[in-house]
């Protein structure tokens, strides 16, 4: 009898001291996972992987699964590391995102990382924590904050989508203005909330002889659009292009020629004199609920698998320079994106600010 | 037991206070106020708060911007479309209300319209604006097949995105919510008033300009009032419908919170709900001063 008890106490002893140690294990990696820097700093890709099964889960929000391929990415991510993820809010918007990470601090609901356009990442770089993915050194200076506290994932160009089963082709700017267009052109947002249809405006105004510090051109023309009721003020999606309610969309070339999946009948056009290109950027939520998993999604994200996911969703992965020289990128998904001559332009923040101002006192008149 | 001892001490502290005892029945109200200072008055103190609050702290340049042309347009279209639908729902809920009253009283027909309007007057939001665009939007099957057979309904302008298509969506829920606000007060005239008028030689003219008419007025005002409010706050039916321009003041707060573009202001929103109240509150004071007036004739 004694005899068993003592192995019996001496058992529990040993369970107790196993569980001491994993406590222990799981207490220090997942500290510094939250303050990892890199993945070195959690100990490489397995443990940071190893930790990232031990939280479970990943929260991300604002994702659309039909915007840059997302849905694909979004699974392949969980096939691959069996963590699975919980998707809030997909057609949010960045502020959507900045907002919940503000609102949900400090719960188990709060997003673990945010895919924001470049206006909202500089307004609130405090919220993020600083990493550098493996593949940090591909990323062009001017794509990323030094630290790490954000860094540029995808782009495209702006564009004209159109199909042309219901309107004539589109070979400039001023042909949005004759009467085959009558009730069909649409933004993707209002220009004084989402970033799409800022840069909408804005590539309007370039080709109008505007400049990236004058948006006004743009604004006139819209007017001008409104005056002949050309103009649908309701915001372009999958489905109102499916339905035929906007079959003329100012749109990121990748998201407009996402749509040749329901309308085959579905054109992109980009300007030659007006080539505006935009990127969104990553960052990790410095409050993360899951701080490895949110790590490795970056990882996921930055590998040649995500970026290529990214390309098939026809928007540019940030990294593609880089992988067409290792020859690590999709040749095919590449071939299929929409052709573009021409010097791109992109927005500095100081334009960006201030064609927000010029919009938010003038957009409402000039298409109400 | 503190609750109960409570106001025996408070009664032997002063028992000549006029006569009466300490009562108990304030305790009835407690949840109705709890729950109006949790869902009214916290708000809207939170709202006024937010008003003076800026990025650098306490600020005046959230109402100093209320001048901005922009803001004061989508104030003036709200008023306005509030102020429209009201009308327009009022007169045709009102006499929709009177042709379901000089029915059968117990009958299928007020039964069904009874019914019919108390989910309709419901009906707005998302599912309202959808119904909408699905039917006589512009790939609506209305529209469609009426241009088959060569009619265009938005030949001179896209109407039902604008202000003009706002007011006649909103008029889908503001006459359903005026028959139901206004049938009580149909019921409370009772036919022998008409008779009474008509013995003393009165004609129609006479029974509705000096008995009927005095006596609906309070409740018709009212309910244009009622109806008016509705309308100023609705914004889920503008939003689904429209989405440039942020036309109305309930959009524009809408877009001040969510803008990703740099236009993200939430002390400029909260300015923006604070007018809001007031224009209400004005709204509230202009309808006492009405039924007032009016309240002299049911004395």
């Amino acid at each position: 009898m004694s005899l068993g008890l003592g192995v019996r106490r001496l058992s529990i002893l040993a369970g107790a001291l196993v569980l001491l140690t994993a406590c222990g294990q799981t207490t220090s990696s997942t500290t510094s996972a939250a303050n990892a820097k890199s993945a070195a700093d959690v100990g490489g890709m397995d443990a940071l992987v190893t930790a990232a099964k031990k939280e479970g889960k990943l929260n991300v929000i604002a994702l659309p699964p039909d915007w840059a391929n997302y849905g694909a990415i979004i699974s392949g991510f969980t096939a691959k590391y069996g963590i699975p993820i919980d998707s809030a809010n997909p057609n949010g918007s960045s502020q959507d995102e900045v907002n919940a990470v503000q609102q949900l601090a400090g719960t188990t609901r709060a997003p673990d990382v945010l895919d924001i356009g470049m206006a909202v990442a500089l307004a609130n770089t405090n919220l993020f924590a600083p990493y550098k993915v493996t593949t940090w050194n591909d990323i062009l200076d001017s794509q990323k904050e030094p630290t790490g506290l954000w860094f540029q994932d995808y782009g495209g160009y702006m564009s004209i989508g159109y199909d042309s089963s219901k309107v004539p082709a589109v070979t400039s700017l001023d042909d949005l203005l004759g009467s085959g267009f009558h009730g069909r052109v649409a933004l993707n947002g209002d220009p004084t909330k989402a970033n799409a249809a800022l840069n909408g405006v804005m590539m309007t105004s370039i080709a109008q002889g505007g400049s990236p510090d004058d948006i006004s051109k743009g604004v006139d023309f819209f007017h001008q659009l409104k005056l002949k009721g050309n103009f649908v003020p309701v915001q372009a999606t999958t489905a109102t292009v499916k339905n035929g309610t906007t079959p003329v969309v100012f749109d990121w070339d990748y998201l407009s020629a996402a749509h040749g999946a329901d309308v085959p009948t579905w054109k992109v056009f980009v300007p030659n004199n007006a080539i505006l290109g935009g990127y969104y950027a990553q960052a990790v939520n410095k409050q993360a609920p899951h701080p490895a998993a949110a790590r490795l999604w970056m990882e996921y994200l930055y590998s040649d698998e995500g970026q290529n996911l990214w390309l098939k969703g026809l928007a540019r992965p940030v990294r593609m320079a880089a992988m067409q020289k290792s020859g690590k990128v999709d040749s095919a998904a590449a071939a299929k994106l929409p052709p573009v001559n021409g010097t791109p332009v992109f927005l500095s923040a100081d334009q960006a600010t201030k064609a927000k101002d010029y919009l938010a006192s003038h957009w409402a008149q000039a298409i109400g | 037991m503190t609750v109960a001892t409570k106001p025996l001490v408070e009664t032997a502290r002063r028992p000549l206070g006029g006569g009466r005892r300490f009562s108990l029945n304030w305790l009835g109200a407690v949840p109705f106020l709890a729950y109006v200072g949790i869902f009214l008055l916290l708000p809207t103190a939170i709202v006024v708060g937010g008003a003076f609050v800026g990025p650098d702290g306490l600020t005046l340049s959230n109402l100093a911007a209320m001048n901005k042309p922009y803001i004061i347009g989508a104030f003036v279209n709200a008023v306005v479309l509030s102020a429209a639908s009201a009308v327009i729902g009022a007169i045709l809920g009102a006499a929709l209300a009177y042709a379901v009253v000089t029915g059968n009283p117990k009958g299928v027909l007020r039964r069904l319209v009874v019914s019919a309007c108390g989910v309709l007057a419901q009906f707005g939001g998302v599912t309202l604006a959808f119904a909408f665009i699905a039917t006589i939007g512009l790939a609506g099957f209305i529209t469609v097949w009426l241009q088959q057979h060569g009619i265009n309904i938005y030949a001179n302008s896209l109407w039902l995105y604008q202000l003009n298509g706002l007011v006649l969506v909103y008029t889908y829920f503001q006459i359903p919510l005026m028959v139901l606000v206004f049938l009580p007060a149909l019921d409370g005239i009772r036919p022998q008033w008409r008779e009474a008028t008509e013995s003393l030689g009165g004609a129609t003219w006479h029974y509705w300009r000096y008995v009927a008419g005095p006596l609906l007025a309070p409740a018709f005002f009212g309910g244009m009032l009622l109806l008016f409010a509705n309308a100023f706050s609705a914004y889920a039916t503008a939003a689904a419908l429209i989405n440039q321009g942020s036309i109305i003041a309930s959009l524009l707060i809408a877009n001040t919170l969510t803008s990703e573009v740099g236009l993200h202001q939430p002390g400029l929103a909260s300015a923006l709900a604070l007018v809001m109240v007031v224009i209400v509150a004005i709204v509230m004071v202009l309808y006492t001063v009405l039924q007032q007036r009016t309240a002299r004739w049911l004395r």
